[in-house]
């Protein structure tokens, strides 16, 4: 019986690691890449990245049920994501359409 | 009601209302600026009076408004500064009469006389000051309200002039913030008290108050253009001559050397400023000032820039006779702050008498101009010789008591300080009377007006136009004429009735009484 | 009637209200300008009754619905939260009254929901009492604020909201993350709780690390602040004064509530950090601002220098307590009413003369009295010149700064003062030149003068009003000096 909550507890930590990891990812992309389309992409997966997170925390040490907040939490967010991403995506078309480019200037660099 | 709580207010806002009410004025309302510039001056005189007899009478006028977390701002009527806002005031009305002489009929006039009466209120306020971080605040208004008047003719040398002049004034204001701000930490006050209120740390923040007090006096010493910081006042002649009037004789250069004043006297105390070894530098700096300030006026042919260094030189009786630590010198220091302020005024009236009506701007170009405009000349006569410090004109009695007050405290090597600058003094005043006097005039005044007193028509056939009109028989208009022979006859009264109650020397005896003498 | 008053839940209403008159403004087109105007005075008034119910009961917490925390939102009113409700509600009524003259009809229509949404937004940011609904305020927040960026159209103006955009969603994800880190180790999202159950250990140093980080990009902090000259420069002047004035101080609230209520055990050395970064945003905003030639930006630039000082004070808070966290309050007021003021000033030059190069304004300044005036105000603020807000705050910061001898921070502060009177004057000097009449002009609406006038006002009355409004702010003890908690 331990050795299978211990299964399943570090498969929660696996989770975890790996949202910490496509957090660190699309922060790496976010910043390389110059296309307005990866940039939001790469928002879109640290956005998954800290949900993943969030589902691996929601499990509760001792066993039972997954705790419910920060379920509730990481719909709020793919919600919120959701509208962001809507938003980030018609400002890209009208930069390019006014630009020629989807790419911002370069004056300051990207972050 | 208790009145006297806001007397001092009311005072303050004589001058701040019709200020803000000719901002929005138009150009062409001239009754009506014309009108709330003399009500103001004229209620400001009343209730000063008022303060004055109150105060001769034992009466405590005071108005405190909470401000900062353990700070209020304080204005106080007290005999320092009923000295100052007396003169403020009534030399408020003089050069309010002789702007709208000088100024007439050229632009921006609301403007100008708006930000002229924020001037005289932020002036109002630093005299009215009742402790260190009111006099802050009204300091640095008279900074902000000065530059736009230094610039009014909006010329490329009269926006460097205001540019030069803003570098100096908001350094200066920066430092004395820095200076208040550390003096409140270390002594948790900052109110102005007679004898000064940082007793007792001398010995632990020797070079704290050290440090403080040169910010201090680096900072008032911008406006009052102590050597090296005067390098703005010279160029600062650009603007117009009531500017020039007011700036020299009362606002700016008044205030920085009232604070030095403040500073030593009620922040610092005789005592506590002697025990840190400050005023022996202070008294050198003031003798450097005196004599560099004469010679470079020897030097000077435009008549503005020689009254100008003349203005550097002679404010720095004040600073030398609060840096000698005596009660004589104390009173020929403060009393002439107000005699320098008559004469000078006068001469800047003059000044700018000769240039608004003959167009002259050197002195090179004023032989004979005394059978032109004797009355002017007369009163530039009178004040020259009180710069000189012949009696019985004002700067006699100042004089006087600076050198008596140097002997009494020891400090003879002043007497030769204050001798060599009467020498100067004659050395750049008297050839300017000579030539007026005693020189023949041009035939033609560069403004185009014959030479000759009553004679209207142009004998060259030459006809020109001056801004103030064509003044046909007289001398010049009576606005421009009046003030300075007013300011030379209170000169001369001033020297002449010094014994007198209510004179400035009776005023500043009971300061020196004050910070010296009672227990 | 008095006792009726004070009972209606204030906190509740400041959230709905903004969002019905954005649905009405949406719903009836036709009644725009009215609604949305009728909106925010309901706004100020409600801050208003908050205000009086403070005063009367202490700090206020209100469970919405009934349902309480955890699962529940509270909404949680003190007197910070307050003065940041007070703030928004002035610089609101002040943008709201200038864009009436500045946008033309197409415009308005779609200025006031997403302006109606961005002050419900920033109320419910003001009145969270949890973290995560922080997060969801900031979402709406800088939605909001990115369309409103976006509105002119103009390319330069889509290019700074998508950076702008970019910049605040990267924000969002690191608080985000470091909200999931910190309900894991502590096992609630509600900052009361927290407070009491936080340890320093390593949840608590990277939840720590990973939402200042997020906060200070969005708070435009240097050298993260590489998004806010572009965005703010190019926005149509309500919505500059928008972002400068309130949406970024609302990060910065959050960051300052996280630090003094939550973060309190952690300490030291991230308190330097930031002091040493606000040092470096002080210097070298100020210094942008004065290489600047254009208005907008320079204005934008003086921004990142104002949120320097806001910073400068995080390491004088352990040993000073009140006094520099009273400076940061004041400076913050101050500056969102002075800042708001110069960008409508800004807006009136560039909607007279065409263009808002500095040296070619002497034309146009002269013309403009009334901004003139309302800039040069904004600007002794600014400057931190007596008397005004602005000098409040510095004295404040001063003070703090010398009784715990750090000379360093004084100096950047002397410094950043005088820097900021080279760049106002430069716009000023021209106000005295000799210039002729301008060639082409349009005239500006009444209302676009008068409402920058009156906020530059606020911000120098504010420099009278420090004995009322410090103890307005000490209401329910925001910063924890009383060790009391409700």
């Amino acid at each position: 019986m331990n050795t299978v909550m211990n299964t399943v507890m570090n498969a929660a930590s696996l989770y975890g690691l790996v949202g910490a990891g496509l957090f660190c990812l699309g922060l790496y992309a976010l910043i390389v890449h110059a296309h307005l389309l990866r940039k939001i992409l790469a928002i879109n997966v640290m956005g998954s990245g800290v949900f993943l997170v969030l589902v691996a925390l929601a499990k509760r040490i001792g066993g039972g049920a997954p705790d419910p907040v920060p379920h509730a939490m990481v719909i709020t967010g793919i919600v919120v994501a959701v509208s962001a991403t809507a938003l980030a995506l018609t400002l890209m078309l009208k930069v390019a359409t006014a630009t020629g480019r989807a790419e911002l200037p370069d004056d300051e660099g990207s972050e | 009601m208790n009145w006297n709580t806001w007397i001092p207010l009311f005072v303050v806002a004589s001058s701040l209302l019709p200020g803000l009410i000719i901002f929005g004025l138009a150009e062409d309302r001239v009754r009506l600026r014309v009108g709330l510039n003399l009500v103001g001056a004229l209620a400001k005189l009343g209730l000063v009076s008022w303060m004055l007899l109150g105060v001769y009478q034992g009466e405590h006028f005071e108005m405190r408004l909470a401000f900062l977390p353990g700070l209020e701002l304080v204005l106080r009527a007290g005999p320092l500064s009923l000295i100052f806002v007396s003169l403020s005031t009534v030399l408020w009305l003089v050069t309010t009469v002789y702007a709208i002489g000088y100024l007439e009929g050229s632009p921006h006039r609301s403007r100008f006389f708006g930000f002229f009466s924020l001037c005289v209120t932020a002036t109002v306020g630093v005299a009215l000051s009742g402790n260190l971080i009111t006099f802050l605040l009204f300091y640095e208004l008279l900074t902000l309200s000065t530059y736009p008047l230094v610039v009014h003719r909006g010329t490329e040398e009269a926006r460097r002039a205001g540019h030069v002049y803003l570098v100096y004034t908001v350094l200066g204001g920066a430092l004395l913030l820095l200076a208040t701000v550390w003096l409140y930490t270390l002594t948790g006050t900052l109110e102005f008290t007679p004898r000064g209120f940082v007793h007792g740390l001398e010995d632990t923040h020797r070079s704290a108050l050290l440090i403080i007090f040169v910010l201090l006096i680096a900072g008032f010493g911008v406006k009052a253009a102590l050597v090296p910081l005067h390098g703005w006042l010279p160029l600062a002649m650009v603007a117009p001559a009531p500017v020039s009037a007011l700036l020299h004789a009362v606002a700016v250069v008044k205030a920085g050397a009232f604070g030095i004043v403040r500073v030593v006297y009620d922040v610092f105390g005789v005592e506590s400023a002697t025990a840190l070894g400050v005023t022996g530098p202070l008294a050198w700096l003031a003798a450097v000032t005196i004599i560099y300030g004469s010679l470079r006026a020897l030097f000077q042919d435009d008549l503005k820039r020689r009254l100008a260094y003349s203005t550097i030189s002679q404010v720095a009786y004040i600073t030398l006779g609060v840096a000698i630590a005596g009660p004589l010198a104390a009173i020929g220091g403060v009393v002439h702050l107000v005699h320098q302020g008559m004469m000078k005024i006068t001469l800047f009236f003059c000044a700018g008498n000769l240039a608004e009506t003959l167009g002259i701007h050197k002195i090179s170009e004023m032989n004979g101009v005394g059978r032109r405009m004797p009355w002017t000349m007369a009163a530039f006569t009178v004040a020259a010789f009180g710069m000189i410090g012949a009696p019985p004109i004002a700067g006699f009695v100042s004089k006087w008591y600076l050198g008596l007050g140097a002997l009494e405290a020891g400090q003879g090597w002043v007497i030769f300080v204050l001798a060599g600058s009467s020498v100067l003094n004659a050395s750049y005043f008297l050839p300017i009377l000579h030539r007026a006097w005693f020189r023949e005039p041009p035939d033609v005044w560069p403004h185009g007006h014959n030479a000759g007193h009553g004679i209207s028509e142009d004998l060259s056939g030459k006809i020109s136009v001056n801004i103030s009109g064509d003044v046909g028989g007289k001398e010049t208009t009576w606005a421009l004429l009046l003030p300075p022979v007013i300011t030379a006859l209170i000169a001369l009264a001033a020297g002449v009735l010094a014994a007198a109650p209510f004179s400035p020397l009776e005023w500043a005896q009971l300061i020196a009484q004050r910070e010296f003498y009672q227990p | 009637m008095a006792i009726m008053l004070v009972d209606v839940p204030w906190a509740v209403v400041l959230i709905l209200l903004p969002l019905a008159g954005a649905m009405g403004c949406v719903l009836w087109p036709s009644v725009t300008k009215t609604l949305g105007l009728m909106t925010v005075f309901g706004v100020a008034l409600s801050v208003a009754g908050l205000g009086w119910q403070l005063t009367e009961n202490g700090a206020l917490r209100y469970a919405v619905g009934g349902w309480g925390a955890p699962l529940g939102i509270d909404l949680y009113a003190d007197g910070l939260s307050l003065l940041m409700l007070a703030m928004t509600a002035l610089v609101g009524l002040g943008v709201s009254g200038y864009s009436i003259g500045y946008f033309d009809h197409k415009y308005l229509l779609r200025f006031w929901p997403l302006w109606l949404f961005l002050l419900a937004a920033l109320n419910a940011l003001f009145l969270s009492a949890d973290i995560f609904n922080l997060y969801v305020t900031l979402e709406l927040m800088g939605l909001a604020a990115v369309a409103l960026a976006a509105l002119s159209g103009g390319s330069a103006a889509l290019s700074g909201a998508m950076r702008y955009l970019l910049s605040t969603l990267l924000g969002s994800l690191c608080y985000l993350f470091g909200v999931a880190l910190l309900y894991h180790g502590f096992g609630s999202v509600d900052i009361a709780v927290l407070a009491e159950r936080l340890e320093p250990n390593a949840t608590a140093w990277a939840a720590l690390a990973l939402m200042s980080a997020g906060l200070v990009l969005k708070t435009a902090l240097f050298p993260l602040h590489f998004w806010l000259p572009p965005a703010h420069a190019s926005a149509p002047a309500p919505v500059s004064a928008v972002l400068s004035a309130l949406v970024v101080k609302a990060s910065f609230y959050i960051l300052l509530r996280l630090w003094l209520e939550i973060f309190a055990p952690l300490g030291e050395g991230v308190s330097t950090l930031l002091g040493l970064l606000g040092a470096a945003a002080v210097l070298w905003g100020s210094l942008q601002a004065l290489r600047q030639t254009q208005v907008k930006l320079m204005v934008a630039y003086s921004t990142v220098a104002q949120v320097g000082y806001l910073f400068l004070a995080f390491p004088l808070v352990a040993a000073t307590g009140v006094t520099a966290l009273n400076a940061i309050v004041y400076l913050a007021f101050s500056h969102a009413l002075a800042k708001a003021a110069m960008f409508l000033a800004a807006g009136n030059l560039l909607r007279f003369g065409g263009h808002d190069r500095i040296a070619d304004l002497d034309r146009v300044v002269q013309r403009l009295p009334i901004t003139l005036s309302a800039f040069a105000l904004a600007g002794v603020s600014i400057m931190g010149l007596p008397p005004s807000g602005g000098f409040i705050g510095k004295w404040l910061l001063l003070q703090s700064a010398l009784s715990q001898g750090r000379w360093d921070l004084v100096a950047v502060v002397i410094i950043g003062g005088l820097l900021a009177a080279a760049y106002v004057f430069k716009v000023l000097g021209n106000a005295f030149t000799q210039a002729a009449v301008p060639h082409t002009s349009r005239a500006v609406p009444a209302c676009m003068e008068w409402a920058a006038l009156l906020l530059a006002i606020a911000a120098i009355v504010l420099g009278f009003m420090a004995s009322a409004v410090l103890p307005l702010v000490a209401i329910g003890d925001p910063f924890g000096l009383l060790g009391a908690r409700p």
